[in-house]
């Protein structure tokens, strides 16, 4: 099996992009990863964009083909990933197999969604909700905020987490997210102002949630090969692990934990031949400041329970024992949900490169990304290395 | 958002919303909510209609604030996972009782209620919801 | 019908937990609200909640009935529903009680309308099945979520309720020695097609509808059973405030303590159709066996169905097996006028 690396990445500011419609967001990302990797649209042999739900957002589908077309990439194969928020990791995942079996050495991978054009924040969460069992937990009032408030109270009531301790997750990443210039927010923001922000789903308040957000990430991926041809800054991939697990949130036996995770992790620390203790940082899938907390307990970075301590005791800063979220995280950085897993990977490579300016850690040697589509149904974790 | 109006996707489910009608399996006798064709700890393909008793108790629970299309009229509103007494688990709104309330751990049965009609013309689509088991007989605050 | 052929095997009721003082509702339109409920004889009124209707209404009581009478839902063989506020114009709500009951399909069902009478109409008709053995169980069932124009004299007392009879002939906790209807066209009272809110002919509803109608069919019954009124140990007449009830008493010389124990209306107000079958289940839930009961139901339009029942020894029993009037006129939640709009669904732009 050949080795795969990402030699070119690229991404849009994210946040409500009201100028931009999702082909011209996508294609400016497009065109940033073409030029950072140096090398031109007929190069690339294939693309894979992760999305989640243009088809309800703005009622496109097929994907593949329309994003193919406005990024030049004319004619060859196209599709869509879908796997709710863990979209981008996924189509990632894709890509990276495809080229580790030999049937490409150049492919694009593009992550993107367009949610501002949503008529109102209703429509926004019951299109998320489709993330979830639609018959038998949105349509039951389930909301995305919902199934991970269920899984806020269970941690809180298993491991007494506390509601400030999830405010300091975002209040962490915010403050992560103010030297990214291409963070949708970019403002420190203090636990008062978390706790005060009005309650979405109890115990989550707003400042607890990820935004609504549009945005457009693309990477490409390399063969070793054709990665030595053109770059002289190639990260690799050293492995690749995707799990799924129950669509609804009630069928699984634990609350406090995301098994996808578990095991998608477990496949990835074994492919890198590493452990948690390896990984100097990471960007997990903090769509909501418990999941930051449970995701660096199921990657194996704390004890179970011991998440949202690690955030009080400050391990988790850009100057933490493992910095988790560097970029600001889905939090503060913003989660246009099919282009996170994407973006994700962005933003691993910039530190890899040492090209992350103020949020730069310190020592950026390896790192992991972690996208999670829906309550935990799907899990993928990518590790990377200089 | 057509799915919220669909007649024939809520009609299908409508004896597992209504009675909540799930499977047996015929081969390692687990039970399942809603009806599975295959079991996934056996492989039986053979499953016969089980009814749930319908009582049980919270495992977590969360109050809803900002609710998703057509449930703006009822929000706020509680909603749980429950694991039934059989040992299956569930989501579903938790309504009887004030929002303060509900308790993980909290005991509860299920009663009728309609869950959404998103269009002032569509079909109403009703099932089951939560409240504290015994009602109406339930210490409300205030005694007798 | 031969007397007795056929009685009430199981009943059960459902009153919605919330409350409006009718104090709260005055205080909106800047009117004595000690005075009104004094004069109405009812304190607060039943709300429903925000996900209730009359279908919800009418399983929770029917669900009631069935552990009461303690038999399988298939044998229930026809269910008629009387609302006058049934959720669709077209498409029964009966059918849906039947399935969520697990009544189907061997079933016949049909939604009745005669303002607050339909539920007794729905008696008649299954004591008519069950007598000539189409039918082994008929359920009848009057719930209503009352509709009352907001500042209108009605809003004060219309309320959300609901009560559900099994018809059989075996296992009753009371037989039914008779029944006697008294019916003409007198338009106390209606609602049009697609109106949103009913109308009334204010004090008309009094003497040429209400009272000549009830007079009508308790004396009626009476006389066609060759009963008088100290045969019986408790009377329920329609509700639609405590005041016409009680005139109906003196005016017939019935003692009032004969009438107060159904006079349900005091503490949950008018629920429409489930209103006189609420006052007979708060009988049936106090009764001693072989104790007689008359019953009269109103509906304007206008017209009343009266009935004479005796109780069993069943019913002390069987009654156990479900929640009583009492139960649920104790659990309650009070609401502000501005909920209690939120709750009817009067808040317009959502």
């Amino acid at each position: 099996m050949r080795n795969v690396a990402v030699i070119g990445v690229g991404m849009t500011k994210f946040g409500e992009l009201w100028d931009y419609s999702l082909r011209q967001i996508f294609t400016m990302a497009a065109i940033e990863a073409l030029e950072d990797a140096g090398c031109s649209n007929r190069d690339i042999e294939a693309f894979y964009v992760g999305n989640m739900s243009a088809g309800l957002f703005i009622g496109q589908e097929h994907l593949g083909a329309l994003l193919a077309d406005n990024a030049g990439l004319k004619n060859i194969p196209a599709m869509r990933v879908e796997g709710a928020c863990a979209s981008g990791g996924l189509a990632l995942r894709e890509a990276y197999l495809t080229i580790k079996a030999g049937e490409y050495d150049l492919v694009m991978v593009g992550g993107i969604e367009k949610m501002s054009d949503s008529p109102c924040t209703e429509d926004v969460t019951t299109t998320l909700g489709a993330a979830a069992d639609q018959e038998w937990e949105t349509f039951v009032g389930l909301t995305f905020p919902g199934a991970y408030a269920l899984i806020a109270k269970a941690h809180m009531e298993r491991y007494g987490t506390t509601k400030e301790q999830l405010a300091m997750v975002a209040v962490k990443n915010h403050k992560n997210g103010k030297n990214n210039p291409k963070a949708q927010f970019r403002r420190e923001i203090t636990i008062e102002q978390v706790l005060a922000s009005g309650i979405v789903a109890d115990p989550l308040s707003l400042l607890d949630c990820s935004p609504i957000s549009d945005g457009g990430a693309a990477v490409i991926l390399a063969s070793e090969d054709m990665a030595k041809k053109f770059s002289d800054t190639p990260v690799w991939i050293l492995g690749s692990g995707q799990a799924s697990d129950t669509l609804a949130l009630h069928d699984r036996e634990d609350l406090t934990s995301l098994k996808a995770t578990r095991l998608a992790a477990e496949k990835a620390y074994t492919a890198a031949n590493m452990g948690p203790k390896d990984v100097n940082f990471a960007e997990v899938h903090d769509c909501f400041t418990i999941a930051e907390i449970v995701a660096t307990e199921d990657l194996g970075f704390f004890h179970p329970g011991g998440g949202g301590k690690a955030v009080e005791e400050g391990l988790t800063e850009v100057d933490g024992k493992i910095p988790i979220n560097p970029s600001g995280g889905l939090k503060a950085k913003g989660h246009p949900v099919g282009a996170t897993g994407v973006a994700q990977v962005v933003s691993v490579v910039e530190q890899l490169r040492g090209e992350a300016h103020k949020r730069q850690v310190n020592r950026a040697e390896t790192a992991l990304t972690h996208n999670v589509g829906g309550s935990g149904a799907t899990a993928v974790v990518h590790i990377f290395s200089r | 958002m057509a799915h919220l109006e669909s007649v024939p996707m809520f009609w299908r489910r409508m004896k597992s919303l209504y009675s909540l009608i799930g499977v047996e399996c015929l081969n390692c006798g687990k039970k399942y909510f809603p009806p599975r064709l295959i079991c996934p700890e056996c492989g039986g393909k053979e499953m016969k209609d089980y009814r749930f008793k319908g009582t049980g108790k919270v495992v977590s629970y969360s109050i809803i604030d900002v609710p998703p299309k057509g449930l703006k009229y009822q929000t706020p509103y509680g909603l749980a996972i429950v694991e039934l007494d059989e040992g299956v688990r569930v989501t579903g709104q938790l309504v009887g009782c004030n929002l303060g309330e509900i308790k993980a751990g909290m005991r509860v049965e299920t009663t009728f209620r309609k869950i959404i009609a998103v269009n002032k013309n569509g079909v109403i689509q009703y099932g089951y919801k939560f409240r504290p088991e015994g009602y109406p007989r339930i210490n409300n605050g205030e005694k007798k | 019908m031969q007397n007795g052929i056929c009685g009430i095997v199981g009943y059960g009721s459902y009153i919605p937990r919330f409350r409006i003082k009718i104090e709260e509702i005055a205080k909106v339109w800047g009117k004595d609200g000690s005075r009104i409920a004094k004069g109405l004889g009812v304190v607060e009124k039943s709300v429903p909640d925000m996900d209730e209707d009359t279908i919800t209404i009418a399983v929770e009581a029917a669900k009631n009935a069935l552990k009461v009478a303690e038999i399988d839902p298939s044998e229930i063989n026809a269910i008629y529903t009387g609302s006058e506020s049934h959720p669709y114009t077209v498409k029964p709500t009966a059918s849906t009680v039947a399935e969520a009951l697990g009544a189907v399909p061997c079933v016949t069902c049909a939604d009745l309308e005669f303002a607050c009478k339909a539920g007794t109409a729905g008696i008649q008709m299954c004591m008519g099945l069950v007598a000539s053995d189409e039918i082994k169980y008929g359920m009848s069932i009057g719930a209503d979520c009352a509709q009352g124009k907001p500042g209108d004299a009605l809003e004060y007392t219309a309320s959300a309720g609901g009560a559900a009879y099994i018809i059989g002939k075996n296992g009753c906790v009371a037989k039914i020695e008779g029944t006697f209807s008294f019916t003409t066209d007198t338009p106390d009272f209606w609602r049009r097609d697609g109106a949103e809110f009913p109308c009334h002919a204010a004090r008309f509803t009094g003497e040429p509808a209400y009272f000549k109608h009830v007079i009508g069919g308790a004396q009626g019954l009476m006389d066609k059973l060759g009963t008088t009124i100290n045969d019986y140990d408790y009377f329920v007449f329609h509700q639609p405030n405590a005041k016409f009830p009680l005139r109906t008493a003196i005016s017939l010389q019935i003692p009032t303590e004969k009438l107060k124990e159904g006079l349900v209306v005091r503490h949950i107000g008018n629920s429409y159709s489930g209103s006189s079958l609420l006052g007979l289940a708060r009988i049936l839930d106090i009764a001693n066996p072989g104790e007689r009961i008359l019953v009269t139901s109103y509906g304007s339009g206008a017209g009343s169905d009266a009935f004479s029942l005796i109780t069993t020894d069943l019913l002390p029993e069987k009654r156990k097996n479900a929640p009583n009037v009492d139960d649920y006129i104790r659990l309650k939640e009070y609401v502000s006028y501005a909920l209690y709009a939120k709750h009817r669904s009067k808040i317009r732009g959502i």
